[in-house]
């Protein structure tokens, strides 16, 4: 379980989250809407540690997120996956090695990781294309090998930045799909997305950000144009990215 | 974290990095290059120095060659008499030759070469009390049978406070260097970085711990370190054993000192070398991974 409690996160003049507490359980899908700028990727960070909070608490099984000594912040997040909207693959790694890599710099034994990434590729549908480098691969498939990597470690949560934002609608439905087989297997989805088709056919709990706090919580729910001011999938800016 | 992980992935930066990395190396030989020769002025500064304090409790009364052992008896009784003095000795030019010959070493065969012995008898006043020797010099200077004193405490004094004013200069260029140094390394590793950043991130968010992201960039700046400080012990060895073997021997008759053994000097140059290039290097790569070094 995930609790976020009256947690609030300024960047000076700019609100990031203004105190947002929320629950979300094990094994729920989740869709996080609204606006660009309106704190998404403020609340994905504040899970992960990327940033502090200034103020509340985020309890993640057990133990208080906001709290954690920085030598305990690795472990919380292998905990975690992650998919970047720009999928960021190492482009001069094959996609087995892109895969191998994040089970490598945790450690894990070689055996385990040849074990392991065959599996992950089967997953996503992407075997034969083990020894190609992400360019060699399209759009859909690179993002495919973003998530094999995310959930290679098997996270107990996966978080998924816009990871349809740069794709045309079929290749970002065989995305849903992948997410949708994770989510079944137990794994907790965090989905940050602007797209309108998805969260209205998937039937998910969609929470809904705008200037920094929750503005609706709804199971179910569906996609509410004027909740988001920015419906165009924009690339990148204001998404999670490595910088 | 595996340690053998880290040494490959150094390896492998500084093999991707090679212009950078021969560059970074490049300037630090230079580096040390020119803190060795102060290194060398130092030391043989000090080893002059010393010699000369040793030299500095004593007063050499030369005598004139006829003097006979009834005078030499009532002048050494005399010298003894005066305040400040702990001690004499009586030095036969013999023994004064003797001694000569120990000090140049293996230098001493210049001195076979002379048919007499040149050097006269003496009596070696040892002073209890430095503040004493002049008017004790004042004192033995009238005396029968004293051919000259040698004792210059000017030339003493002056030559102490080169010594000193060397080592400080020195020190300060030292540190200054090494300063620069570092830099020099943290701006190669810096670039091996920003090369990486993406992969940094990446493992940051996959939950890599901060010694497993460091640790090659800290042996990265380790080995640039070391390989510098071979390099550059070495040629200063080399350097400095050309020197001495030129001129050895017009310094130690300029000086009447030696020049510090070179196999001593060198040895002592490749500890403190490599302890320096090891600290330059992880000094350098500490800066430069700072930002990653947040949490």
């Amino acid at each position: 379980m995930i609790e976020f409690r009256k947690v609030s996160k300024s960047y000076g003049a700019n609100i990031g989250v203004k105190g947002i507490s929320i629950t979300i359980d094990d094994g729920e899908f989740v869709f996080l809407v609204g606006p660009s700028g309106a704190g998404k990727t403020t609340f994905v960070k504040l899970f992960l540690k990327m940033v502090d909070a200034d103020r509340g608490h985020i309890f993640y099984k057990g133990y208080d997120v906001t709290k954690l000594p920085p030598r305990l912040v690795p472990q919380h997040r292998r905990s975690l996956g992650i998919v970047f909207q720009d999928f960021s693959l190492l482009p001069k790694k094959t996609v087995y090695e892109n895969i191998a890599f994040a089970m490598e710099i945790v450690q894990k034994a070689p055996r385990t990781i040849r074990r392991m990434v065959p599996q992950a590729l089967d997953l996503v549908g992407l075997t034969k294309e083990a020894d190609k480098l992400p360019n060699e691969l399209s759009i859909g498939e690179q993002q495919r090998v973003a998530i094999a990597r995310s959930i290679i470690n098997n996270p107990d949560v996966l978080i998924a930045d816009e990871p349809t934002g740069n794709l045309d609608p079929e290749t970002g439905w065989e995305i849903m799909r992948l997410l949708e087989q994770i989510n079944r297997r137990g794994t907790t989805v965090l989905m940050v997305t602007h797209s309108r088709e998805i969260v209205n056919a998937m039937n998910k709990r969609v929470v809904a950000i705008k200037n920094g706090r929750i503005v609706r919580d709804e199971k179910g729910g569906l996609y509410h144009p004027e909740e988001d001011d920015d419906p165009v999938p924009r690339p990148k800016e204001g998404a999670l990215s490595l910088q | 974290m595996s340690f053998a992980y880290a040494v490959k992935q150094a390896f492998s930066q500084i093999g991707r990095n090679r212009i950078m990395t021969a560059a970074s190396l490049a300037s630090i030989i230079a580096i040390l290059l020119v803190l060795g020769v102060f290194f060398i002025v130092v030391v043989n500064v000090n080893n002059m120095a010393e010699g000369v304090k040793k030299d500095f409790d004593q007063i050499q009364v030369y005598l004139e060659d006829n003097v006979d052992p009834a005078q030499l008896d009532v002048l050494q009784t005399a010298i003894g008499g005066i305040p400040g003095v702990a001690g004499t000795t009586y030095l036969t030019k013999d023994e004064a030759l003797e001694q000569w010959k120990e000090k140049w070493g293996e230098n001493a065969d210049l001195l076979d070469r002379m048919d007499t012995n040149p050097l006269p008898n003496s009596i070696i006043i040892e002073v209890a009390d430095l503040n004493e020797a002049t008017s004790i010099v004042a004192a033995v200077e009238p005396m029968v049978g004293v051919e000259r004193i040698n004792y210059s405490q000017d030339t003493v004094d002056k030559l102490l406070s080169v010594t000193r004013t060397v080592q400080l200069v020195s020190l300060v260029i030292i540190l200054f260097l090494i300063f620069i140094s570092i830099m020099v390394v943290s701006n190669t590793i810096k670039l091996t970085v920003v090369a990486r950043e993406k992969e940094i991130a990446i493992m940051r968010y996959v939950g890599a711990t901060n010694w497993f992201i460091r640790g090659p960039f800290l042996l990265e700046g380790v080995i640039i370190g070391l390989i510098a400080a071979a390099i550059s012990s070495a040629l200063v060895g080399v350097l400095y054993h050309y020197f001495v073997g030129r001129w050895g021997v017009e310094f130690l008759l300029l000086v009447s000192s030696s020049f510090v053994d070179e196999w001593f000097l060198t040895e002592n140059l490749l500890i403190i070398f490599a302890a320096l290039g090891i600290s330059i290097g992880a000094c350098g790569s500490i800066i430069s991974m700072r930002k990653f070094l947040e949490r």
